[in-house]
């Protein structure tokens, strides 16, 4: 018996009912044709130049994800419970974002600290009491879930600035119907292709009010960035412009774009910059990435951002142990999904905690993401135990700590055969006048054995996540 | 459109063709060279093709020696030379992935699928074993890019900006096929050829595919007059100057905007000059001469067009040509890149 949640297989034998058709199917099939299918694959992801960059390489190197064409299949009976639960996170956490930038009266209640909050490098003061598009910030969300036990599913982090991909949601799907359509004809796959007009739907209702037909454009930082094809490709999907900071600009509050034709007025920005990095003479002085007065051209009401800007202060780690504090706050509902049981580094008896207890625990870096800068306790070796105690004690406030989750593991090929890996879900949650998502979402493989670590820069894979429906 | 979509989209056709050309000019010395000449006449023939590329000081730079492995080394695989096929497929690849929303999968899908396959000649090295082989390679896949181009994409604006950056560079690099021709023969006037005039000439009517044809039009021996008469004034000939021409003043149009008058006119007046020209005042004035004009006014017709509706475009000038070659020196265009950094997000 495994000591984690085998998603295919209960007591490590039986099939669970929802795997059923596929298991059959797969165990009907050659196995010199999933070898030569695995390779269709990759040689298909190759030609259509669905690469990502990897940071630290030289610019513009490209290496492809690893695809694995087992499928993630979820039931319609946990989906339904995980989809109700996403949209009273995402709901609360929008209520939260609007709040801190407004009144402040969950700050006022003393749910959550007032100087956690304002003191944080996310939230950005420029954006208070200014007013955004139906109240909405977070358009797109992507949040990470994982699965410990039957029914049992825990968020790990609510990214609520840019996160990224859905693209591969989308490829992976078309790549599994072109390899395998006779799976789609046995199983019923709930569909998840009309993601790219859901979202130019909501990006549409971002727009400031009083345009009828706004023009929407995806904003990119360049083509070496680790996710332009996904800008690409959702900016062709939606048929709208994808645009680079230099080829926009601010005159008299208003946002245009240059085209061969001369000026074209920009009325929803689907940035998929940092906060940081969008108006050098807002933020970050030096970025040649962003728009020159954007930040004065969003608070004089005359274009709309997705997401807007600060919503950093609600993703970050730090406020992320509030989350079920904001649901029961704002909706006065329990919480759906789980938080992760969370040890604040910041103060001395969690620090102390931690500190005693690193070989058990998952460290984070507060403002860390892509799986850079953490420590996996029960992974680490001692010496590299040590040297993270020595950051931590260091800079005790830039850190949280978990208990590591026995994550749940599918199967997934790799060199010795079929074998269990530990996978997450990310769906992605669209917030506009209602909050919707297409079923699904992208599932990250950890392919090295017994790794937790499932982000695509550490050595990740992907899989196809079917929602099954009854 | 974005001006810096139309840009990329231009530059991508630019350096599509220029792979292809680059492998044509190449093509005319490689079958040449199986003609009985002496090696001094040989590495002639190559110094010739550098100049006319305005390569020579840069090539002088790197190589000890001037023999075919190390042109081919040079004018193929190097990437610090701009123009060698390796860097133009790079950069034709690298624009159309930085717009491939724009194009459809088929153009994108080829466009890459070359780049990729470039990658495993270059490594088996098959430009050195068989260059006639590879070369051939080469062309083919442009004609792939073109034909699915054609047949595939939408004809709006990113088609004409496409077409433009196709005819603007054929025009040019035909012009300099002939031009290594009579400057390889060092001399503006015709007389009877020699048997190695001949061949040449075969060698380069073979390299712009205008062989068959020319056995068609003219019924008769391959002279260098009607050579010249049939890529620089035969409207019916695709890679002629006077048919580059007409493509670049009917896309023009399509796109015309406010800046555009001036281009436009200039593209006109080049078009209307070449349909009324004859090739015997071509002859008279000296067809080096000639083609040195005219590469002045395509370079001129490139930096309108990036002035009126690309970014602001400073065309990077290669490096002086050597005094003993001619003054069509530095009017290689290259796209003035825009680098955008790396950045989370």
């Amino acid at each position: 018996m495994p000591n984690f949640y085998d998603e295919m297989y209960s007591n490590g034998e039986t099939i669970r009912p929802h795997y059923t058709a596929f298991a059959e199917w797969l165990a009907q099939q050659p196995p010199n044709l999933i070898e030569q299918k695995r390779a269709e694959a990759e040689l298909n992801f190759q030609r259509v130049g669905i690469t990502f960059a990897v940071y630290g390489d030289n610019a513009g190197k490209e290496r492809l994800i690893p695809f694995d064409i087992i499928p993630r299949v979820i039931n319609a009976a946990e989906w339904a419970k995980l989809r109700a639960g996403l949209v009273q996170r995402v709901t609360a956490l929008n209520r939260f974002l609007h709040d801190v930038y407004h009144d402040q009266a969950i700050l006022k209640a003393g749910v959550i600290p007032r100087e956690q909050v304002l003191n944080n490098a996310q939230y950005r003061p420029a954006m208070h009491g200014i007013k955004v598009p139906s109240d909405i910030y977070a358009h797109i969300a992507g949040v990470d879930i994982v699965r410990a036990g039957e029914g049992e599913f825990y968020v790990l982090e609510d990214n609520l600035r840019v996160p990224s991909g859905v693209s591969y949601m989308l490829e992976n799907r078309k790549m599994m119907m072109r390899l395998f359509p006779e799976l789609f004809a046995r199983n019923r796959v709930a569909p998840v292709d009309h993601y790219p007009d859901m979202l130019l739907d909501n990006l549409r209702s971002a727009a400031p009010q009083g345009i009828d037909d706004p023009t929407v454009v995806v904003l990119t930082p360049g083509m070496y960035n680790s996710a332009y094809f996904e800008h690409a490709f959702l900016a062709q999907q939606m048929g709208v412009a994808l645009v680079q900071g230099q080829d926009l600009y601010v005159d008299d509050d208003t946002v245009y774009m240059r085209t061969t034709r001369g000026p074209q007025r920009v009325d929803v920005i689907y940035r998929r910059i940092d906060d940081d990095y969008l108006d050098p003479q807002a933020f970050r002085p030096e970025s040649t990435l962003g728009v020159p007065g954007l930040l004065r051209a969003v608070q004089a009401g005359r274009v709309g951002l997705a997401n807007a800007i600060g919503t950093g202060v609600a993703d970050d780690k730090s406020i992320y142990p509030f989350v079920p504090d904001m649901i029961e706050f704002y909706l006065g509902e329990k919480p759906i999904l789980n938080n992760v049981p969370t040890y604040q580094c910041r103060k001395k008896d969690q620090l102390d905690y931690t500190l005693a207890n690193l070989s058990e625990l998952v460290v984070k870096e507060v403002h860390g993401a892509g799986g850079y800068g953490m420590l996996i306790g029960p992974a680490s070796t001692q010496a590299e135990i040590e040297a993270f105690r020595a950051r931590l004690l260091a800079n005790p406030e830039g850190y949280i700590a978990q208990p590591t989750l026995a994550l749940s593991a599918c199967p997934t090929f790799v060199e010795a055969g079929i074998a269990p890996r530990h996978i997450d879900l990310r769906p992605f949650v669209l917030s506009g006048k209602t909050v919707s998502m297409v079923p699904g979402g992208l599932t990250r493989v950890a392919l090295n054995e017994g790794s937790l670590v499932v982000n695509s820069s550490q050595g990740g894979g992907t899989k196809d996540t079917w929602i099954l429906e009854n | 459109m974005l001006s810096r979509t139309a840009d990329h989209l231009f530059w991508m056709a630019r350096y599509t063709e220029r792979a292809e050309n680059t492998a044509r000019m190449l093509d005319v010395r490689v079958q040449y060279s199986l003609m009985p000449q002496s090696a001094q006449a040989e590495q002639q023939g190559w110094r010739t093709m550098l100049g006319v590329s305005e390569l020579q000081s840069q090539f002088d730079a790197k190589y000890a020696s001037l023999t075919q492995k190390e042109v081919l080394d040079f004018m193929v695989r190097d990437p610090d030379n701009p123009s060698s096929i390796a860097s133009c497929l790079r950069a034709a690849r690298e624009n159309a992935r930085a717009v491939r929303g724009t194009l459809t999968t088929e153009v994108w899908e080829i466009v890459n699928s070359t780049w990729l396959a470039l990658q495993q000649h270059l490594k088996s090295r098959t430009f050195e074993h068989n260059p006639g082989q590879f070369l051939e390679w080469v062309k083919y896949r442009s004609h792939m890019s073109r034909g699915v181009t054609l047949g595939t994409m939408f004809q709006d604006e990113a088609f004409n900006f496409i077409r433009l950056g196709t005819f603007l560079e054929r025009a040019d690099n035909t012009a300099r096929i002939l031009d290594v021709k009579f400057r390889f023969f060092d001399s503006d006037t015709f007389e009877d050829g020699a048997q190695g005039e001949f061949y040449y000439l075969g060698a380069l009517l073979r390299s712009v595919s205008a062989f068959e044809t020319y056995r068609k039009v003219y019924r008769d021996a391959i002279t260098p007059n009607r050579v010249a008469e049939l890529l620089i004034l035969d409207p019916k000939m695709p890679r002629s100057l006077v048919a580059c021409l007409c493509g670049v003043v009917s896309n023009l149009q399509e796109v015309r905007n406010d800046l555009s008058h001036e281009t436009e006119r200039l593209a006109e007046e080049l078009y209307t000059r070449l349909q009324s020209a004859q090739i015997e005042d071509i002859l008279d004035e000296g067809l080096h001469h000639f083609l040195t004009r005219f590469l002045a006014s395509i370079a001129e017709l490139g930096n309108g067009i990036g002035r009126d509706f690309l970014l602001p475009v400073a065309p990077e000038l290669p490096e002086e040509a050597p005094a003993d070659t001619a003054p069509a020196a530095s009017q290689t265009q290259t796209q003035t890149q825009t680098q955008t950094q790396v950045q989370a997000g």
